[in-house]
Formats: C-alpha cells, structure tokens, sequence
C-alpha cells in the first residue's frame, strides 16, 4: 500500500531531477560542451510525441477497439520516411531565416503576414490547450489511482485545494518559465530542455517497457498464453481483428502524419530546437523505432488487464497502472507512476513553451507594436518585456489547460481529446506544404484555407464536445443546432457512417486545401509574398549568401540599426554580433555610417529570432527609411524585368542578324569559290589562247629555217601565217592587259566630247576592206547630227571596231549584211550593229559577256576570236554609264547594241 | 555524393509508398483474419513484422556509407 506522502514526494524528487538535469545541461551548454550535439539525444527528444495519450491512453484504445490505436504510430513512421525531404527543407528554411515556431514558419511564407502570424497562433492556442489539459487530467487520474486505490475515475473529483493536477501544473509552469525563458536568444534554443526532454522519454519508454514485460511474463504465460486464454473468450477475439473501418484508419493514419510534422511541440522540437541538420538522418530510423517499443506490448497489457478484471467497471485507460498494484508490486506501480508523469509533463513543458513563443511573438506583440507604439519606443529594455510577456503566457497556458479539465472532467477518454488537437494542427498542412513546394500559394489564400478549416473543425469536433460535456444542449448534437438536420455537428449536410474524427477531417480538409487553392490561383500575390515563397520553395538551391536575398532598398544608420538590437538583445551580445559581422565582411565601423542592405536583412533575421518575422519586420520598418514596395520601387523592379526582356529581344535580334551575314557569307564565298575557279579557267584559257598562235607561229617557222629551198609560193604562204598568229598573239595579251587594267582601275580614260557619228564613219571607212574581203553588204543609218557624249575616243572605238568585226565575223555566208543605226533618245545615244547570221540561243547571250566564254563547241571549232573581246566592251560601255546588250533570235541574226548618256550642257 | 543523397531520397520515397499500400485497406483486410499463428493473431504479427521491416530497411538506407 502506497502512502500517498510517497507518492507526492517520489513525483516532486522526480520533477526535482528534471530540473538538475535541465540545470545541467544548460551549464554544458554555456561551457560550449553541448550534450544535445549528437543524434540520439535529438531522436529521443523526438520522443515527446509520446505523451500520457500513449502511456494510458493507447492502452484503453486497444482494450475498447483493438489494432485501432495504431495508426496514430504508423503515421509518423511513414512520414520519417518523407523527412529527408520535408523535415529537411523546414529545417533549412527554419535556420536560414530564424523562424522560431510554426506561426512565424506561415506567417514568414506568405510575406512575413500578422494577421496569419495571428490566425496561426490562435488555431495552435486553441487545438493544443486541451491536449495539455488531457495531460494534466492523466497525471491527476494517475495520482488518485496510486493514491487512494480507486479503481472508479471522477466519481468524486477532488477540489482544486487537494487536487496533486494543479500543484503539478504550477510546478511544470515554473520549470517551463526557468528553461524556457531564461533568456532571449535568436536562436531559441533551450539546451537543457532538450536534455530534460530526451530523459522523459527515457524514462517513459523504460517503465512502459518494465509494465509490459511484467503483465505478459509475469502475470501471464508469455505472448501465446494472452493471446490464447483471449482467444477462448469471444467477446475479445473481436479485438484480433480490424474492425471494418479502413477510411477512419486511413484519415487516422493522415492525421498522426501531419500532426508529427505541425505540432507546436514537434515543430519546436524537431526544427526550433535542431542544433544540426544531420540529426535528422538517424531520427528517420531511430524514431519510429522507438513508436514500435513503446507500442510492443500495448496489446499485451490490454489483454491481461481485459481477463484480470473481466466484470469490473474498470477504466482500461489506468489498465497499466492497475495492473501492477492488483499485484501488490507497489515499487512497479510507483514506476510506471513516473513513466505516465514523464510523459505527461514532457508534453506539457515543451507545448507551453513552443505556445507562449508564438503567443508572445506572433500575437501579443505586433498589437503591442502597433497600438503603444509611442510607449514601447520610450523603453530601452523591450527584452524583459517579452520575457515577461512569455512567463506570463505559460502560466495563463497551464491553467486555462487546468480550468478546461475541470470543466471537461471525464466524459472523453484520453485518446479522443487528443485527436481533436491533432485534427486542429492537420488545418496546417495546406499553407506549410503548399507553401514549401507550390510558390504560387498566396497569403490571401492561406488565410482563407486556415480560417475556413479551423471553422469547420471547431463546429464539428469542440462545439459538440461542449454538448457532449452538457455545457451546451444536447439537441444541438441530435437534432442539429436551431433543429436543421443538415447541420448537425457530427453528421454535416447529412453525411454519415463516419467517426466524427474522420467527417470532420473530410469537412475541414475539403474546405481548407479548396480555399487555399482557389484564392491562391485567384489573388495578386504582393512583392515581398513573391520573394518569400522563393526563398522557402527554393532554398536548397539557393546558397547561404544568396539565402538572403536583399529586399530592402532603404537605408538606414547603423548606430539605429544597433540601438534597435540592443533594446532586444543584450548590449554586450548585439556588440559581438556586429563586430564578427564587421569582420566577416570587412566593414569599418568608424568609416561606414549607412547600413546596406546585407546589414539591414542581417539585423531583421536576428530580430526576427526573438520576436518572430512579422513582428521584426514592423521594426526594422520604423528605422529602416524603406522605399521598397513603393510604386518606384516595383517599376525599377519591372524595368529590370523589362530591362532584361529587351535584351533577349536584342539578342535574338543579333542573332538573325549574325544568322543573315552568315548566309551572305556564305554565299560570298561560293562566289569567291566561283571566282576562283574562274581565274583557273581564266589562266589556263589564256595559257591555251597563247600556245595556239604560238605552236603556230613555231612549227611554220621551224618548215621555213629547216627547208631553206621552199618554194617561195609555199614560204609566203607560211609567212603569212606567222604573221597573221603574231598578230593575232599581240591581240590577245593587249586585250588581256586590257581587261585587266579595267578590271584593276588602272585603266587610263581620256575623257572628251565625242561625236559618235564621226567616229562610226570613221570606223566603216577603216573596215571597209573587211566587208568587201567577206562580199558582206553594209547598211548605215546614221542621223545627220547628234549631240556629243563625254567618253574616250579610242576606247569607243575599239567597242564599235570589235562589234563590227563580230558582226562580219558570225555574218550569214551568203547574202551576208551587216547593219549599223544610231539612234538619239533624247538623254541617250544608241548604236545597233545588226547582223543576220545564226544569231545566238537565249542561253548563250548573257554568256558571251564572260570572258574566254565563246559560244560553239570550242574544243571542236577553232575559237574565232579571244572570247575577251566582248567583256573588255563592256566594261568599256560600263565605265561610261552606258549599256551593252544583245538581242537574237536563233537563225535570225544578232543585234548588239549600246547606249551612252548623252553630255547634258551645263 | 550528392547523387548519392539523391538515390537515397528516392528509396525513402518508395519506402513511404510501400508502408502506405501496406497499411492501408485492402493488405489489412487479407490479414484480419479470426486465427492466431505460433499464440500471436495474424493481424498482430503482420503489422508488427511489416513495421519492423519498413524501419529496418529506413536504416539500411540510412545508414549504408557512401561509396567512395
């Protein structure tokens, strides 16, 4: 029999420990020989998710439903599974920009926003209290077990005076203030809590772990001997079984999901309080290694505490408490006392602290921040005000959470209590996933889901409890409230078959992920939205320099900037800061006045660790001569989105251009090829042209040296060939010397007026010989007096001297004529030389310009001229602004014909 | 390394997926099932064994150096 001084003593030795413990692991802290810096601590404290839900609870839950009480540990257990990615990139984002609990991880999200900083806060205050006030109802049901033995909860609750609940409350309100409030810190860290907390699970997880091992072996038979005396008993092999109710243990299995991630507790735990993220890697195997301990013998002791007391009203929540002392081991009892107590005050402390942080960073004090302004600015000391602000906060927290279990008392078991807080922080899940994966979510539409799922949560699941607890009508739970059906609280617009649990996650999830999504796509984010939900969605990408991507475009003085600092933060400390800052980044105090922007973000990051982002950024605003978000600022911001588009553009612009010069390019260079080929053609034709007359003129010379007794009828004849070929030769390089100073520019033109009249008689005269030799008829027209043209006489007449020779030259053999007109257009005189000999294909008359591009089959014919003749004339015209041109029609003679600009008189 | 992380990443993926089909109708309804195996009833040993297994797997994963 257990006294109850004992017990009273034994509890408080135990939370005297606590405090040595915490005391000490602070101290190594201080001394920089951290006890929380290695990865099972940080599993263990992980730990806190097990609370006196576990302890007594999961037992009851197992002795009424069986399995059932297990999807609240597989949850977890999956989602450890997602942590690499999730609990990772929370973490990251949580140290990159000194988020301090989940109000401030939304509120930061979607641009640093009070008002959801508020919401958040609120719903957590809300959802969690009465999970705390569920831990203090255990311990207090606990005591009034071990103390006087009853075996009947709540028949008689004791007062408040002798009830052990409420002087564990203020003790635990006093451990909370000493560990979690010591000082403030931008990091938030509380070394020795973590310390305090990872031993609760400890101590939790050992004592279960003892009871379990004592009912299964030592009241029973070992495992088989449980499972087969329930086996015989079939009212319990119903537990052996599932009961049919997949979608509950779905939504269940959800709910623990979420709740491991969102808990105020948790997310302090696994984020606030994270000293390195590496922890995380084997808190993935390590703690849900521990769920599966700690649930290993719930069954067990369920079953024994079922066939132990088979017909008494006995609540198995205190199965495993009952269990030992029905057994008279008093010393066990008393242990698993302290495992339920650890458990209990383990949640209650890091609840309450995780609560007041957001309370006082993400409530109290952007109101205060807004409304006293003028006040709060007159104090130097706005630290202690926040410490204050905090203690008083956790013990308002404790005993509201107190006061709600006196006002529930025990009409709900332990387990549902703690699913409607669970089923409260799921409302987060939306605006935190969404917003670390979706940069699209908006700070409108996290508002709208948050709000309209907390609504619906506390219509389906506290407001009915309130009933169910006869604080408000029971009508309004069977009859719905005002008598509409269709509202009713647990059966909403009539859906039914569900446990409330579930309808009412269906309900708040639809309602809340719907609103989310649909005023997300909907809203206009802000600029400072935009860059948060960068800076949150892509943090693994960005590096630690570029975490910090500088919004503000102020500028402030340093010296505010410190002041500001120092009215937070101690003096001492913010000196530091600013000196290894300094350092870091080679700034001169003495020389710098105006803070940048990398000192300005710097000073709101350490800000927004002790009174959270949104609160911080009010602030820093006040000091801070902010121009950003002005209308300027968005166009600069525009321009240079603007800026950079017009470039593209440019660039895409250079691009054709390149992509068109190369195409000229590339036909440049065909033609350079064309041409090159050209000049091969060019050189061995001339190289061929010449060695013609030359093996000519050689072989007749070599008869007449050879045979100086030739006939002297023969010797002219051959004479004469020599001659003609020599002459033919001085042809050929005069006109290719020709070409090739026209080509060049070398050519030297002596300009005159000349008459063109005269010079075509002149011309006719010196080639009648020529007409008479060929028996061709010439026909001249020439009109009695022309204007003259500016050109140089000796070149038209080499034009018209070698048109002529051509026309006497592809003259028709018979009949043969020859017609030369010059014509006055007024601005231009025109000369035709008209044949009428086989005239030349279609094909073949731009041909005959080019040069060595005789027409006929040259390698049959002998050519019958230089095949340069014409290209030099036209050059020649060219030169000149005249035109030279053929017609012809094949078999009806040739007309070549060239203009010249008649000189105008000035 | 960092593919390493990557492929690492990815198995927890698949564990997650695996231990949802696994506790989740309708794995579970197969196994609940009015019988006891060796004393422990069926359900009992799937889902405890299934569980051990996930974690010890997470381990493995976790764990498993890096190859140089």
């Amino acid at each position: 029999m257990l006294q109850g001084g004992v017990v009273l003593l034994v509890s408080f030795l135990y939370i005297g420990l606590l405090f040595a413990i915490a005391y000490y692991g602070d101290k190594r802290a201080d001394a920089g020989r951290s006890l929380i810096s290695n990865p099972y601590i940080y599993a263990l404290s992980l730990g806190v998710y097990c609370t006196a839900w576990t302890f007594y609870g999961s037992v009851g839950r197992a002795a009424r439903t069986g399995i059932d009480f297990l999807p609240i540990y597989l949850g977890p257990t999956l989602m450890a599974a997602l942590w690499w990615f999730v609990l990772r990139k929370m973490i990251r984002i949580s140290k990159l920009n000194r988020i301090t609990s989940i109000a401030d991880f939304i509120a930061s999200r979607y641009g640093k926003s009070s008002a959801l900083a508020g919401l958040v806060t609120v719903i957590a205050v809300v959802g969690i209290t009465p999970y705390i006030s569920l831990q203090l109802k255990a311990i207090s049901n606990s005591f009034e077990v071990i103390w006087h033995q009853s075996k009947i909860i709540g028949t008689a609750a004791p007062t408040i005076a002798s009830d052990t609940a409420f002087y564990i409350a203020l003790l635990l309100a006093a451990f909370a203030i000493l560990f979690g409030t010591r000082h403030l810190d931008a990091t938030e860290h509380h070394e020795g809590l973590v310390v305090a907390i990872a031993f609760e699970s400890v101590v939790k997880l050992l004592t279960f772990l003892a009871v379990g091992i004592f009912v299964t072996y030592g009241l029973y038979d070992g495992v088989t001997d449980l499972s087969s005396r329930a086996f015989a008993d079939p009212e319990l092999t119903a537990l052996f079984t599932a009961r049919d109710a997949y979608t509950d243990w779905a939504w269940f299995t959800f709910l623990s999901m979420m709740a491991i991630l969102f808990l105020p507790r948790q997310f302090h735990i696994a984020v606030v309080e994270n000293v390195n993220e590496q922890h995380l890697n084997k808190a993935i195997w390590l703690f849900p290694l521990y769920l599966l301990a700690i649930n290993l013998f719930v069954i067990p002791i369920a079953l024994g505490g079922l066939l132990h007391f088979p017909n008494e009203a006995v609540d198995p929540d205190t199965f495993v408490l009952l269990l030992p002392m029905a057994e008279g081991q008093e010393l066990l009892a008393l242990l698993v006392f302290l495992g339920g107590l650890s458990a209990a005050t383990s949640m209650v402390i890091v609840a309450t602290i995780a609560l007041t942080t957001m309370i006082s960073n993400d409530l109290i004090m952007p109101v205060l921040l807004r409304w006293q302004w003028l006040e709060l600015a007159k104090r130097d000391d706005l630290g202690g005000l926040i410490l204050t602000i905090r203690r008083l906060s956790i013990i308002i927290i404790l005993m509201l959470s107190y006061y709600y279990f006196r006002l529930i008392g025990n009409t709900q078991p332990l387990v549902s209590i703690g699913l409607v807080s669970f089923a409260a922080v799921a409302q987060f899940a939306p605006a935190i996933l969404g917003g670390i994966y979706w940069k699209g979510g908006s700070r409108l539409g996290a508002l709208v889901g948050l709000s309209l799922g907390f609504m619906v949560w506390g219509y389906t699941l506290p407001l009915p409890a309130l009933a169910e607890a006869n604080l408000l009508p029971a009508s309004f739970i069977t009859a719905g409230p005002f008598g509409i059906t269709l509202l009713k609280p647990y059966q909403l617009f009539g859906l039914q078959g569900v446990n409330p649990i579930s309808h009412a996650m269906l309900w708040s999830m639809m309602v809340n992920l719907g609103g989310y999504v649909i005023v997300s796509l909907l809203s206009q984010p802000r600029v400072l939205e935009h860059r948060q939900a960068t800076l949150f969605v892509d943090v693994f990408e960005l590096d630690s320099e570029n975490g910090t991507a500088k919004f503000w475009r102020g500028s402030a003085t340093i010296d505010s900037l410190r002041s500001l600092l120092s009215r937070f933060l101690d003096p001492k400390r913010v000196s530091d800061m600013f000196t290894d800052y300094a350092k870091a980044r080679g700034f001169d105090w003495t020389k710098d006045i105006i803070a940048d922007a990398d000192l300005v973000d710097f000073v709101e990051k350490q800000l927004a660790g002790v009174i959270g982002a949104a609160s911080a950024r009010v602030m820093v605003s006040s000091v801070v001569k902010e121009e950003s978000l002005s209308m300027e600022e968005v166009m600069d911001i525009l321009d240079e989105t603007s800026q950079v588009i017009a470039h593209s553009r440019e660039l895409e612009q250079k691009s054709e251009t390149l992509e068109a010069a190369s195409v000229e390019l590339r036909t440049a260079n065909e033609q350079l090829k064309e041409l090159d080929s050209m000049k091969d053609d060019f050189i061995s034709t001339v190289t061929h042209e010449l060695r013609t007359p030359l093996t000519s003129i050689r072989a007749f010379s070599e008869i007449l040296s050879d045979n100086p007794d030739l006939e002297i009828e023969q010797r002219s004849q051959f004479s004469a060939i020599i001659l003609k070929e020599s002459e033919r030769l001085t042809r050929l390089i005069n006109q290719v010397l020709d070409l090739s100073k026209i080509e060049s520019g070398q050519m030297e033109w002596i300009m005159s007026e000349v008459d063109l009249r005269a010079i075509i008689s002149e011309t006719v005269i010196s080639t009648d010989r020529l007409f008479q030799d060929q028996n061709i008829e010439l026909i001249l027209d020439l009109p009695g007096q022309v204007p003259p043209v500016m050109a140089d006489r000796d070149r038209i007449i080499q034009v018209l001297l070698n048109l002529i020779s051509n026309a006497i030259k592809f003259c028709a053999t018979e009949n043969g004529q020859v017609e030369i007109w010059l014509q006055n257009y007024g601005d231009i005189l025109q000369v035709d030389v008209i044949d009428n000999g086989t005239g030349i294909h279609p094909d073949d008359q731009e041909v005959i310009f080019e040069k060595f591009r005789q027409v006929g089959d040259t390698l049959t014919e002998k050519p019958q001229g230089t095949g340069l003749g014409l290209p030099i004339c036209r050059h020649i015209i060219d030169h000149f602004n005249g035109k030279l041109w053929v017609e012809s029609n094949p078999g009806s003679g040739s007309t070549f014909s060239f203009t010249l600009p008649i000189k105008n008189e000035v | 390394m960092e593919k390493q992380q990557r492929v690492r990443g990815q198995r927890l993926v698949a564990i997650f997926i695996v231990g949802c089909l696994l506790f989740n109708y309708p794995l579970l309804q197969l196994f609940s099932v009015n019988n006891i195996i060796g004393g422990i009833p069926v359900l009992y040993i799937y889902v405890f064994t299934a569980w051990l297994a996930l974690i010890i797997l997470m381990a493995l994963i976790i764990e498993r150096r890096d190859k140089k």
